[in-house]
């Protein structure tokens, strides 16, 4: 019989709470890019310019085909060089947490264009007809009447998203970054309770995650009644 | 000048012709209708004219000047029109006040909340401007729609089947205050419905549009009693066609009699009026009979027997039939309550005759014509 030793978790606690802030730091930088970079790919890809809109689902295909975790390692291993050479920086500078950041915004921004998308559309077709109707130009008209409804729309669905980001984040172990799953790995890996290490990561993920969710729901059952 | 002019307006999806060559003139401040049936194209047109789609061929022209031709198409929003949808389209996420004043655009915030309060006075929905859409009835969204149309002042204001939504009743009183409204703004309107009570009601002038193409333009009143073809003469109130023979220029003869017409009856034989003096055409014409044209008297010797009747309140419409098997209809005050089998006397009382050359070339295809008497 396997014998628990829960020990090494009181000590370790402060290291893990800095690996929790790396985890939510990424969760937080790659929800606002995706949002906002995913609003922009909608646009393009529901734009009637040709090359926009091609361009718009190359980008949002090609980061749907492929694993996040093959993503990471690429940034991982071409954008530090990349920016050590743009801004002339000494090669070998700690770069993995900006190029899992950029990784993960690019990556999840081609999710999130695709839920802006069906929010967009979600909107009836008569209330781009009515703003132009009342003068408004295709840009006023998005800003002012369409992007608010989609969005309202769309609220459960970015949180629900932004869920699966958080856990996603623990994927950064590739680049040996150390966020929550990483600091708790190493940490279990240093004392030889792996096992105790990896459960504890399991349950405060489950009781953030699962949190969040109920969340996600009483606020869809606010604005979405019935 | 008139206000607002289409020139022999084309619009095709594909090889499918909606909109063939039509023309009409609205002039300012006149209301006009575009009415017909389901799918007859005439919201088409309306969206040409608003400018949300392309035109195959003609022009719309705006005040003098050309806002749509082929090749070119001047924005919606470039048009200084007001638009009331079918579904209304208001904004869900904005305020009453917010939805009326969204077209004022550069206007100061006085100047916008003074044309708001106006405008929401006018529609009868003063105080109500703090409200969210969802949370007015139907009559009232309507009420806003239009409001947020007529904010901005538009030169033009499109309403499409803006009544469809709502019940009888709401729609008869709505269709007279929105005729009101309008005439107070001075705006020049064009309203498409399918609904003939509605297009009578509020419009000055309608265009009868079937298969793409303008029947007839024309007050409400000439269309009812001088159609200009077989589809406007079933498409407008109700009647029948009896068949007819020209006796004289202005003479036909139908099973209940003889008519005499203002206007020369025109000869099926192409000859335009032979006067029924050349025997050998047998000048045949189908006569349009209205229910009002056909008036219950016991002491009239023609008589007809009662195939069916629909009770309307203050009025039965008869279905007759005539001992030569001809059906008509008779609109007759309701405590004339007769059985169905049972012979009752008749006699014409015609103000217009209209008569149309029987066999001749129709107007649309024979399927299109339903039968006149249902």
């Amino acid at each position: 019989m396997y014998e628990f030793d829960w020990s090494s978790i009181p000590g370790s606690l402060p290291f893990l709470w800095d690996g929790m802030k790396i985890s939510l730091e990424i969760t937080l930088q790659a929800i606002v890019v995706g949002i906002v970079w995913g609003t922009l790919l909608a646009m393009m890809r529901l734009s009637s310019i040709k090359p926009l809109s091609l361009f718009a689902a190359g980008y949002v295909n090609l980061f749907r085909a492929v694993p996040l975790v093959m993503v990471l390692l690429w940034f991982f291993l071409i954008v530090p060089r990349f920016i050590e050479q743009l801004f002339g920086l000494p090669t070998g500078t700690d770069l993995r947490l900006t190029s899992a950041m950029i990784g993960f915004a690019l990556f999840e921004s081609a999710y999130y264009s695709e839920i802006i998308r069906a929010g967009i559309q979600s909107v009836p077709k008569g209330q781009m007809a009515a703003c132009q109707a009342l003068g408004m130009t295709y840009g006023q008209s998005m800003r002012l009447v369409i992007l608010p409804q989609a969005f309202r729309n769309m609220v459960p669905l970015l949180l629900t998203q932004g869920i699966i980001l958080f856990q996603d984040t623990s994927l950064v172990y590739v680049s040996a970054l150390a966020d929550f799953f990483g600091a708790a790995y190493k940490v279990g890996d240093r004392d030889g309770r792996l096992v105790e290490m990896l459960l504890f990561a399991g349950a405060v993920y489950f009781v953030i995650c699962f949190a969040a969710s109920q969340l996600v729901k009483r606020l869809q059952k606010k604005y979405h009644p019935a | 000048m008139a206000h607002l002019e289409i020139h022999n307006l084309v619009q095709r999806y594909g090889a499918h012709v909606v909109v063939q060559d039509v023309s009409f003139q609205v002039e300012t401040g006149h209301i006009a209708c575009l009415l017909g049936p389901s799918g007859c194209g005439k919201t088409t047109l309306l969206r040409c004219i608003a400018g949300f789609e392309e035109v195959a061929g003609g022009e719309v022209r705006l005040d003098g000047v050309s806002v749509s031709r082929p090749g070119f198409r001047l924005p919606p929003e470039r048009r200084k029109i007001g638009m009331v949808f079918q579904d209304y389209a208001l904004f869900p996420h904005l305020t009453v006040d917010q939805n009326v004043a969204f077209g004022l655009g550069q206007a100061s915030a006085a100047e916008k909340q003074a044309r708001v309060e106006h405008l929401l006075a006018l529609v009868g929905l003063q105080g109500q401007g703090y409200k969210y859409p969802h949370e007015l009835s139907g009559g009232q969204q309507q009420r806003v729609a239009l409001a947020r149309a007529l904010a901005p002042r538009p030169q033009l204001i499109l309403l499409d089947e803006p009544f469809s939504n709502l019940d009888v009743d709401l729609r008869e009183r709505l269709s007279l205050e929105v005729r009101d409204i309008l005439k107070e703004e001075g705006c020049t309107a064009i309203l498409v419905t399918h609904d003939q009570h509605e297009a009578f009601a509020m419009a000055d002038e309608i265009g009868i549009v079937a298969e793409g193409r303008i029947q007839q333009w024309d007050s409400p009143y000439n269309l009812y009693h001088q159609p200009a073809n077989r589809f406007v003469a079933d498409f407008i109130g109700q009647g029948v066609l009896v068949p007819g023979r020209v006796i004289g220029e202005h003479q036909v003869r139908i099973d209940l009699g003889t008519l005499n017409s203002v206007s020369p009856v025109e000869c099926s034989k192409g000859c335009g009026t032979c006067n029924g003096a050349r025997a050998e055409h047998q000048c045949q014409v189908d006569v349009l009979l209205r229910p009002d044209d056909v008036v219950h008297d016991d002491a009239s010797s023609t008589r007809a027997r009662v195939l069916n009747k629909a009770f309307r309140g203050a009025d039965i419409l008869y279905t007759l039939e005539l001992t030569g098997g001809t059906r008509v209809l008779s609109l007759v005050p309701s405590h004339h309550n007769h059985a169905l089998g049972e012979e009752i006397g008749i006699r014409l009382d015609v103000d217009h005759v209209v008569a149309f050359r029987s066999h001749q070339p129709a107007d649309l295809p024979a399927s299109r014509i339903p039968n006149l008497a249902r």
